[in-house]
């Protein structure tokens, strides 16, 4: 089985969020980056999974910059087989989409595996899009991925309940809780990574729609009402009578 | 007419999310606009009631075939010269806007809060913690409207229904089996939400929590290692990697306040917080607090809410 994952880098979830440049630029001073949490714990993993059972190879793929490859790195100190890192500044969902089915078309992945949304843009989009221009069925917010022969069976949650679906390979899906658990790089994984290919790809052209222009911080929140705990009841009271809510 | 809203009719009646959409689109159209639909709902005529003027319903297609219903929308899309193009950012619309914006070479804004201003739209980033604006320079776009963002219009009107009858290819997704989830409001959808954390100390004290949420009516949720440690289903799980949700309330009792737990709840319109530790980060966050005891709070405000629905 052929299985590309869909590594993207962010700031670290403690990071503080600032922003330059007039509010156009997220401020990276001092900011610590990560791989995006559904992409490691859950859409790499699960592929990693599905080729220690099945055999093939997992292959990462990543637009950005080469400030990326520390963060691409820990993806094949995890266990990825090789890594291709498409040389563009990630600016916008469907430029980041276009890059990577680019690379992947042509190259017969069975699977495309994407994390549910990256923490920082919370887009929820690439993997759909990647899905599109692949001519590939794609299953969002899946918590469950079992292949058996040319067939995958996928779980995902839906208002009320559990969805339970039968696709053909290729199938794309983008990863949700549930699929998989974390692992921790070992230090064999660590030091194999530093010899595995990180294939490094020129982008291809790519169709300009748009993109964030500015941002903003939300409202400030104003200070919490305390209610004493022997009059807790008032809690009740406050969230009918005055802020309506229940 | 120019602009068209692709919305999820399944279920026992119209979702709410629906009513969202089709109000949200025929806002920007000024005027009706066509829904686009899937599925065997009936009385889709109601939908005139938020601004649609007609509804196109692919019959035909039972799962959430992104393939199809991307053909669907853009078939409708051409067939009626859309430049505008709404869905809704709940998991529906992830099968299908990115597809159709892939496919239209389309600007998409996933998870929209407000209709656009000066070409700029609105939406939440870095998970509830800022805010971006979006430019659209392409010529169609394609706008996903965050879930509980607006509200439904409830005017006169009744749309007229069509059927789909274009080709939609094969179906390549199909359902084996729907596992219905226990009884309960699911979380996504609940107004009100009554959430535990690690300060419960053991899913066997969790009847004081199930009791004030079936009360006020409220579905329940965690933090991380209460899933983690199995005290609670996972599916309960808010937060950066859990579900993120904004209900109208939402209250919080013995859970911290840990960044990656608020950016998943951040965006709920009140939040109540229940902790012994007044230096908890979570009063920061909060629009009402108490500092006291779970074990000692919980039945005091059970008794109020049984309280307040009989007198309701
Ligand atoms: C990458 C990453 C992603 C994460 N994603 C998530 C996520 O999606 N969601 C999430 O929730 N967490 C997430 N976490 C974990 C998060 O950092 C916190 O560890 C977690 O939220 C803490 O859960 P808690 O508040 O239940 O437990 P604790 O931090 O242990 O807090 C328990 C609280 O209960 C209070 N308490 C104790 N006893 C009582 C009592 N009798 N009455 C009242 N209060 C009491 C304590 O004062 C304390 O504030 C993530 C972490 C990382 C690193
Ligand atoms: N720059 C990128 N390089 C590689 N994969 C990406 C990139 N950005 C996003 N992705 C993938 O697409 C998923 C969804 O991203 P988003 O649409 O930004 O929420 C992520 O979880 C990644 O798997």
């Amino acid at each position: 089985m052929k299985i590309l994952v869909l590594i993207s880098q962010v700031p670290d979830t403690t990071a503080r969020i600032a922003f330059t440049d007039g509010d156009t630029r997220f401020d990276t001073n001092g900011v610590q980056f990560i791989v995006n949490p559904y992409d490691e714990w859950y859409a790499l993993v699960r592929g990693l999974e599905l080729k220690e059972a099945a055999g093939g190879t997992v292959t990462t793929v990543t637009v950005g910059p080469a400030s990326h490859d520390p963060t691409i790195r820990k993806a094949l100190a995890i266990g990825a087989d090789e890594a291709v890192r498409i040389d563009a500044e990630p600016v916008e969902g469907l430029q980041v989409a276009e890059l990577i089915a680019a690379y992947a078309k042509d190259k017969g992945f069975d699977l495309v595996l994407a994390g549910k949304e990256t923490i920082d843009h919370n887009g929820s989009q690439v993997g759909g899009m990647v899905a599109e221009l692949l001519d590939m069925p794609y299953v969002p917010l899946a918590s469950k991925l079992d292949v058996n022969g040319d067939t995958a069976t996928v779980e995902r949650d839906v208002p009320g309940g559990v969805e339970v679906l039968e696709v053909k390979l290729p199938l794309a899906l983008s990863a949700a809780k549930g699929m998989a658990e974390q692992r921790i790089p070992n230090m064999r994984g660590i030091m194999a990574a530093r010899t595995k290919p990180l294939n490094v790809e020129a982008p291809a052209g790519t169709d300009d729609v748009g993109g964030t222009v500015k941002f903003q911080l939300p409202p400030a929140k104003g200070a919490v009402k305390l209610i004493p705990a022997e009059e807790a009841e008032k809690l009740i009271e406050l969230l009918h009578t005055e802020a309506k809510v229940i | 007419m120019s602009t068209i809203v692709f919305i999820d009719t399944r279920g026992d009646k119209l979702p709410k999310a629906a009513l969202e959409a089709v109000t949200f689109a025929s806002q920007l159209a000024g005027g009706p606009v066509t829904a686009v639909t899937f599925g065997p709902a009936q009385g889709l005529e109601a939908l005139g009631a938020q601004g649609a003027g007609k509804v196109v319903v692919a019959r035909g297609v039972n799962a959430l075939d992104g393939q199809q219903l991307t053909k669907l929308v853009t078939s409708v899309a051409e067939a009626e010269g859309a430049k505008t193009i709404v869905c809704v950012h709940d998991g529906t619309g992830k099968a299908v806007a990115p597809r159709v914006a892939a496919r239209l070479k389309a600007a998409h804004v996933p998870g929209a809060i407000a209709a656009p201003e000066d070409g700029k739209v609105k939406r939440n980033v870095f998970s509830g913690k800022a805010q971006a604006w979006v430019e659209l320079r392409s010529d169609r776009r394609v706008l996903s409207l965050m879930p509980n963002s607006i509200a439904p219009a409830n005017g006169e009107g009744t749309a007229t229904v069509e059927e789909f009858s274009g080709d939609l290819g094969a179906a390549r997704v199909t359902v084996k089996e729907v596992r219905k989830a226990g009884a309960g409001i699911p979380l996504p959808e609940a107004e009100i939400v009554v959430s535990g954390g690690r300060g419960m100390k053991g899913p066997e004290h969790w009847g004081p929590i199930e009791e004030l949420a079936q009360v006020l009516g409220a579905a329940t949720a965690c933090s991380r290692p209460v899933a983690d440690m199995d005290w609670r289903p996972h599916h309960e799980h808010v937060g950066q990697t859990g579900v993120a949700i904004r209900p109208n309330c939402y209250i919080a009792i013995g859970i911290s306040g840990a960044i990656q737990h608020l950016a998943g709840v951040n965006q709920s319109k009140v939040i109540a917080v229940i902790n012994k530790d007044p230096e908890a980060p979570f009063f920061k966050a909060a629009d009402y607090g108490i500092v006291g005891d779970a074990f000692e709070v919980l039945p005091k405000l059970i008794e109020a809410a049984k309280k307040l629905r009989s007198e309701a």
